[in-house]
């Protein structure tokens, strides 16, 4: 059987990946994909303690955040057409209404 | 003590006229003109059956018991009161005094009033305010009853007060006019001066005597219902007061300033001539009969103090003489028949004025009595002239009436020689009597001498311009316009019927007083002696019987010489030869001047008072717009706006300053923490990343631990 840590890296490089892209990317649906990698990182970090502890509460949790993944991605591309309605655009550093 | 229905409803004779008057007030021209004259005649004959029989019932007891009096209600109790007396418990009643002396009276207000009621619905049937002068009329009615019927001073006030506003009323009854308003105006304010002085006696009364009622007789317990003259009569018996005492005569001039208001004397008459103005039956009866004569009527209600205080008894015989002979020079001059005519009531006046002076209270309310029937005549006479002549009021447009209007002209004769002083016409018998008293009381060359030299001219006076008046008006040729002459018309039957009366009044009104050297009486002393013999039996009054018989005859003779000497002058200067009298104004023109002018007195007047007090009133307004409202007023807006703009300043500054300082640090705090809110959202996630990672190095030690365990 595998050891742990592989899992962890993986999950630890997939995370990274999302939080450098959240962080970096100006589109916005780039940052939303970024979004679904990050919930998938937390995924396999799931499953994998799942797998260790030999308890399936970790993989049911996963389950649920993969569905959940979906109704966010639903959400989240609903208010960027909404938002490209109002202001053309779909680049983060051109929305800052944030603030009012 | 007399009794009987009509004593005992004394209190409605002044009832009845207040009833229509309030009528007329209330309903005004939703009565009909015959219901007016039917109401407002009808309560003034209501009250002269009233009065008569109320006279008669008195008449019926003894002579010494003729007083009855009628409390009605207390009226005015203030309480405990400090006089001269010591303690005493003021009251003033709402009370009716029928005496000799006001029963006198009752019946010429009466009687006359009910004559001159029925002569206006026949004079004022075209007036469009019939209604408004019958109110009137019958509102002074119930003052003037009121006046003489009152048994205190106070309310003798009220009445006083009360026939001032109707004269008020009726003068400026043609309002529409500015000279009948103006008239009566100058009538209101003149009267005004007098009657503070007749205030100020009236309080000195009640502070000397502690009461204002006249008498307590006819009321019985005379310490519970304390009067004047019971008063006055225990003050002398004390010696607190004495013959001639400060307090008395300056009671009796304070008194008499009120009857120089009302009765028109020197020198407060101006009014009365100005008064002419109010419609002709209006001065027959306030102006000539009944209101004017109050000032008489007061003086000798008030007699017992008069004869205490001799000082004051020359001042209104004095005054009395002045105001006759002054008024009758002017009469002598006038144009207009009613102005006259008013100058002639002045001088009258003058003469009962003289007769109260010289003691003979008797003779004075005598000729008030005669002079009310021929005056009243005269005016009323004067009024069908001037209906029939459409308006026409200046002697020199009219003439030769005689024949026109006979039942005018008649009558109108008549009282002019019972004025003149002809026997036996009423005049001549109250005129000589006072004559002869003021006679017989001089000594040698003393002032009642003089006093009589003045009252004898004025009889010429009076003799003279009474004649120039029925010359110019009756006798002689026709000046009349001739479109006036074709309109002329006979009075109706309601204002002949009063005159017809008041003739017979005026030729009988003298018999009454008899002089008692023909053997005769004189009743009417008698009748009055008691009211006004005064506290000490023969105080001044003089016995005529005690004089040779051949002075009085003198005296008489003397007088009748007089008259007849204006009449033989009035003739020759104005009917034999109408020239000559413009002849003697032409040669004398200064005299004639001042004469017409009528001695200067209103422009005297206007110069000294009215234009002072108009300086008084302008330099008052400067005063107010300068000082009060400038100083004063405005000072203090000033004043206040500095305090305000201090106070906004400090507010400003201050109070919101700190305000604002703890909201601008607050927001100067808020500043470095509003950088951090850029609105986007990349900036967002990366803070919570950085909050992770601080989040996880903290806790790493415990991390680590942890991992190595899973190991």
């Amino acid at each position: 059987m595998m050891p742990a840590g592989h899992y962890l890296f993986l999950s630890l490089a997939l995370f990274l990946i999302g939080a450098i892209g959240v962080v970096t990317r100006r589109n916005v649906i780039i940052v939303l994909m970024c979004i679904e990698l990050i919930l998938n990182a937390v995924n396999i970090n799931l499953v994998a303690f799942s797998r260790l502890y030999g308890d399936v509460a970790g993989q049911a949790f996963a389950l649920f955040i993969i569905a959940d993944a979906a109704a966010e991605a639903a959400v989240g591309l609903g208010i960027i057409i909404a938002f490209f309605r109002n202001q053309e655009t779909v680049f983060a550093d051109e929305m800052d209404i944030l603030k009012w | 003590m007399p009794t009987g229905y009509f004593l005992e409803h004394l209190w409605l004779i002044p009832l009845f006229p207040l009833i229509s008057a309030a009528m007329m007030f209330f309903f005004r021209r939703l009565i009909p003109k015959a219901a007016v004259s039917f109401l407002c005649v009808g309560s003034v004959a209501l009250s002269f059956l009233y009065a008569a029989g109320a006279v008669l019932e008195l008449l019926a007891a003894a002579p010494q018991e003729r007083v009855y009096q009628q409390i009605l209600f207390e009226w005015i109790t203030p309480g405990a009161f400090a006089t001269t007396g010591g303690l005493t418990q003021f009251v003033a009643d709402w009370g009716y005094l029928l005496d000799p002396l006001s029963s006198v009276m009752v019946l010429i207000v009466t009687g006359v009033g009910l004559l001159i009621h029925i002569y206006s619905v026949g004079y004022m049937h075209a007036d469009d305010g019939y209604y408004r002068y019958f109110g009137y009329l019958n509102l002074f009615m119930f003052a003037m009853l009121t006046l003489v019927l009152a048994n205190n001073l106070l309310l003798l006030f009220v009445g006083w007060e009360g026939v001032g506003l109707c004269s008020y009323l009726l003068i400026g009854f043609y309002f529409k006019k500015e000279s009948a308003a103006n008239a009566g105006k100058k009538a209101f304010l003149v009267n005004r001066i007098g009657d503070a002085g007749f205030l100020l006696g009236i309080f000195l009364i009640a502070t000397t005597f502690g009461t204002v009622r006249f008498t307590s007789r006819g009321l019985g317990d005379p310490v519970a219902f304390s009067g004047i003259l019971q008063t006055l009569g225990a003050l002398i018996d004390q010696h607190r007061l004495a013959y001639g005492a400060p307090v008395l005569t300056a009671i009796a001039l304070l008194l008499f300033a009120g009857a120089t208001g009302k009765s028109a004397q020197f020198p407060l008459y101006v009014w009365l001539p100005d008064a002419m103005e109010g419609p002709t039956p209006v001065s027959a009866l306030i102006h000539a009969a009944t209101m004017v004569t109050a000032g008489v009527y007061m003086v000798a209600r008030m007699s017992a103090i008069y004869q205490m205080a001799p000082v004051a008894m020359d001042v209104v015989a004095i005054s009395g003489a002045l105001t006759a002979v002054i008024a009758a020079s002017m009469a002598m001059v006038q144009t207009d028949i009613k102005k006259v005519l008013a100058y002639s009531t002045i001088s009258q006046l003058g003469y009962m004025f003289l007769a109260l002076g010289v003691g003979a209270f008797a003779a004075g309310i005598f000729h008030l009595m005669t002079h009310a029937f021929f005056k009243a005549l005269l005016f009323l006479g004067a009024g069908a002239v001037i209906h029939a002549l459409s308006g026409e009021q200046d002697l020199r447009k009219m003439g030769g009436l005689y024949n026109t209007i006979p039942r005018v002209s008649r009558p109108f004769m008549v009282a002019t020689f019972a004025i003149a002083g002809f026997p036996p016409l009423a005049g001549f018998f109250s005129k000589d009597e006072i004559l002869s008293h003021a006679f017989n009381r001089s000594q040698m060359l003393d002032r009642y001498l003089l006093l009589w030299i003045v009252g004898w001219i004025t009889a010429g006076l009076t003799a003279f311009y009474m004649f120039r008046l029925f010359f110019l008006a009756f006798r002689g040729r026709s000046r009349i316009s001739t479109h006036v002459e074709e309109h002329i018309h006979q009075p109706p039957l309601t204002m002949t019927l009063p005159l017809t009366v008041l003739m017979l009044l005026s030729i009988i009104g003298g018999w009454f007083a008899l002089p008692v050297l023909w053997g005769e009486k004189n009743y009417f002393a008698e009748f009055l002696a008691p009211t006004l013999g005064g506290v000490e039996a023969d105080t001044g009054t003089v016995q005529l019987g005690q004089h040779p018989l051949l002075k009085e005859y003198l005296l008489m003779t003397a007088s009748v010489a007089m008259a007849s000497l204006g009449l033989w002058l009035a003739y020759k200067l104005f009917l034999k030869n109408p020239k000559l009298h413009t002849q003697i104004a032409e040669a004398w023109p200064r005299l004639h001047r001042v004469l017409t002018h009528k001695y200067y007195v209103d422009e005297i007047y206007e110069a000294l008072f009215v234009n002072r007090l108009k300086d008084l009133s302008t330099a008052l307004g400067f005063l107010d717009a300068k000082v009060i409202d400038g100083v004063a007023v405005d000072g203090t807006a000033t004043l206040t706006r500095v305090f305000s703009r201090m106070s906004m300043w400090w507010d400003k500054w201050i109070v919101d300053g700190l305000v604002n300082l703890l909201a601008k640090i607050t927001s100067g705090f808020s500043v470095p923490v509003r950088m951090l809110q850029t609105g986007m959202f990349s900036m967002y996630a990366t803070l919570i990343l950085l909050g992770l990672v601080i989040l996880l190095g903290y806790y790493g030690h415990h991390m680590q631990s942890w991992v190595r365990n899973l190991r």
